[in-house]
């Protein structure tokens, strides 16, 4: 598909930050008007709420600004926390495990990127069938069974917290996953590549970006990432399912697309994109304290992402008209196209 | 159709596994469970022809069948016929919501239903519990309404009918009709249809509103076939729906494809449910098969747009 970057980049290169600046009149908000909002008990459970989806959005976000999408994350972390399950039963050490667990996603992730790169087949349509093929086998592997005898102290590790702070554990591996996402995005040729595919594949091509083999890596790293998670996961409910994070993939595709990164590929950040985890987990957790339903949240979550597209395209189409002589008028052009059909003719 | 020689080797399989697999009861139970997903694959077919996608179906379903539901239960005596519309009415009005922010505002139809998909669902949870009836069941329905979905009609379930008659309708409003050839030109090349004078926005809003109005159908069957009502009808239904059209052959990318094929698909993955236990296989593999299906179809609808690409290229090279 031919990209068109003028009419598909965001009007607005500073959404992120407006995405951080909201974040930030919720919490103060929250924590001047919510009783309880601000202990550090409740930010320990928020932090642990949204730590599997702050994980997976870091590679995936990477995987949209190249124009790519992966809805078979969650699916990764259940066949993982599945095989996870029937390795512990079958009587492994847990630290090999987990190696092989990070290593398993890394495989399921590369044959995504195999048949997206390999075969020029579009991420959407070879994700969707992932999807099923991969919580298939998680069914397959482990069945409607939970295994849940993981080691008191592995468990615990998951739901502690550092010290009296209320910090969960696990948030100092996630910040140097994070860290280490951000400096490849943001401060190496590596990331500037990513924008270049995502904004004119063709163009990144000409310009010696590998673009096969780096999209093809990205998939592994997505799949080893959400390996992670799964081992992750199971640890923190203490029980390996094959469906542990069913719908998860929705829940972080609509965190990265509230973080500003354009499905179309080439524009976002990473800090918008954590931002937007930050701000989804706290709006909910402040709303639940003051009694508001999940259904509300949900509709909720369901507006943020609407108007986090509408807006912005709003404002550049009327921004495009007020141009003196700029532009076609929108209207002759407005197709609506679904993203991340890569790898076309 | 590759899709059609599957259905017909995986039927032929299981008969010569368990002879009675297509008699009397079992064959009218298949084509029960597989109606309600071929009125929603059918219409979920006009959208991703236009190279769009609608992931809120499972949600308009769930909504729309709360919605008759309610009906039944305040006003019993209300005309099947009334009832009927009146789904299809709520789920074109889903439709209309989903195509306008689409079509007006030019954003991409994936983010705009994976928001509607949150959104529809929540309301349907917000109205069944502050109606205090969280789930509505057979007995609070009428009878006329729920025996639609037992009946049979010269031996063929009801709802099959419906179904059948849905396929056939938009099959031929896709094949003999300007504005259904339109769609596939608008997703095979959007900006060349707008060019050429198609109202693309138009089309393509028409699109999410008559998908929306067979979700609603979908949605009435459901609580016909069903009987009980709760906020979570359909949950998760989008992704089958997608799964279908996509093994039935239509490219997730727009301009290619037919509702025959995607009735197809859908009827197959239906089976592909029934017929895994007649097979001596654990209904477990029944995801992991439709997954590798759909890699399988994206797959060879790749291999044949590859081969169709060179033959137009070498008679290309030898016309000059």
């Amino acid at each position: 598909m031919p990209p068109e970057p003028r009419r598909r980049r965001r009007p607005s290169p500073s959404w992120d930050l407006a995405v951080v600046g909201v974040l930030l009149v919720v919490l103060i908000v929250a924590s001047t008007t919510v009783s309880g909002f601000a202990s550090s008990r409740n930010i320990g459970f928020l932090l642990l709420d949204v730590m599997v989806i702050a994980l997976i959005a870091l590679p995936l976000t990477l995987v949209v600004v190249t124009g790519e999408i992966d809805l078979s994350v969650a699916s990764t972390v259940g066949l993982t926390s599945a095989v996870m399950g029937s390795l512990w039963v079958s009587g492994l050490s847990l630290e090999l495990i987990v190696v092989l667990c990070v290593v398993l996603g890394g495989v399921l992730g590369a044959v995504n990127g195999l048949l997206v790169t390999g075969f020029g087949l579009p991420s959407l349509a070879v994700t969707i069938g992932t999807l099923a093929l991969f919580r298939g086998l998680a069914f397959v592997v482990l069945g409607d069974q939970a295994v849940a005898d993981f080691p008191a102290d592995w468990t615990g590790w998951a739901i502690g917290s550092l010290g009296d702070t209320g910090i969960p554990n696990a948030v100092l591996p996630l910040a140097l996953l994070a860290v280490g996402f951000v400096v490849i995005l943001h401060a190496t040729p590596i990331g500037r590549g990513l924008y270049a595919m995502g904004n004119n594949t063709e163009a990144a091509v000409f310009a010696g970006i590998a673009v096969r083999r780096t999209k093809f890596w990205l998939f592994v790293a997505t799949g080893a990432v959400a390996g992670l998670g799964g081992v992750f996961w199971t640890l923190r409910f203490a029980s390996a399912r094959a469906d542990n994070a069913n719908g998860l993939e929705l829940l972080v595709v609509a965190a990265v697309l509230l973080g500003g990164v354009s499905i179309f590929g080439g524009r976002g950040s990473l800090f918008g994109v954590l931002a937007a985890v930050l701000l989804l987990g706290s709006l909910r957790n402040a709303l639940q304290l003051v009694n508001v339903s999940s259904d509300a949240l949900n509709v909720l979550t369901g507006l943020l992402l609407i108007i986090s597209v509408v807006v912005p395209s709003l404002a550049a189409r009327r921004r495009a008209r007020r141009r003196p002589g700029g532009g076609a008028p929108p209207e002759t052009n407005p197709v609506p196209t679904t993203a991340a059909s890569t790898g076309g003719p | 159709m590759g899709v059609v020689l599957a259905l017909v080797l995986l039927l032929a399989v299981t008969l010569s596994a368990n002879p009675r697999f297509l008699s009397g009861q079992s064959l009218r139970d298949l084509l029960l469970g597989a109606s309600i997903l071929v009125v929603l694959a059918a219409g979920q077919a006009m959208v991703v022809i236009t190279r769009n996608v609608d992931l809120s179906v499972g949600s308009v379903l769930g909504l729309s069948a709360y919605a008759t539901g309610t009906l039944l239960v305040a006003a019993p005596g209300t005309p099947l016929p009334l009832v009927v519309l009146f789904g299809m009415l709520f789920g074109a009005a889903c439709g209309l919501v989903n195509g306008a922010v689409v079509a007006v505002a030019g954003v991409p139809s994936l983010v705009v239903t994976l928001g509607t998909l949150y959104v529809f669902r929540g309301l349907d949870s917000i109205w069944a519990s502050a109606s205090g009836r969280l789930q509505i069941n057979a007995a609070d329905l009428p009878g006329g309404f729920t025996a639609l979905g037992t009946q049979a009609l010269l031996g063929v379930p009801l709802l099959a009918v419906g179904a059948l008659i849905v396929v056939l309708a938009v099959g031929d409003h896709l094949r003999s009709y300007r504005s259904g050839r339109e769609l596939y030109a608008i997703g095979s090349d959007g900006t060349a249809a707008g060019l050429s004078g198609i109202p693309v926005g138009r089309r393509v809003l028409t699109a999410f509103v008559v998908n929306g109005m067979l979700a609603g159908l979908a949605g009435v069957m459901y609580a016909a076939r069903f009987g009980t009502l709760d906020a979570t009808a359909g949950t998760g239904m989008e992704l089958q729906v997608v799964a279908a059209v996509v093994i039935g052959g239509i490219a997730i990318t727009g301009g290619s494809g037919t509702v025959w094929g995607a009735a197809v698909g859908a009827v197959l993955l239906t089976v592909i449910g029934a017929a895994l236990p007649q097979l001596g296989v654990s209904a477990f593999w029944q995801q992991a098969s439709i997954g590798v299906l759909i890699l399988l179809a994206i797959g060879l609808d790749r291999a044949l747009a590859l081969r169709t690409a060179r033959r137009l290229r070498r008679w290309d090279t030898r016309a000059t």
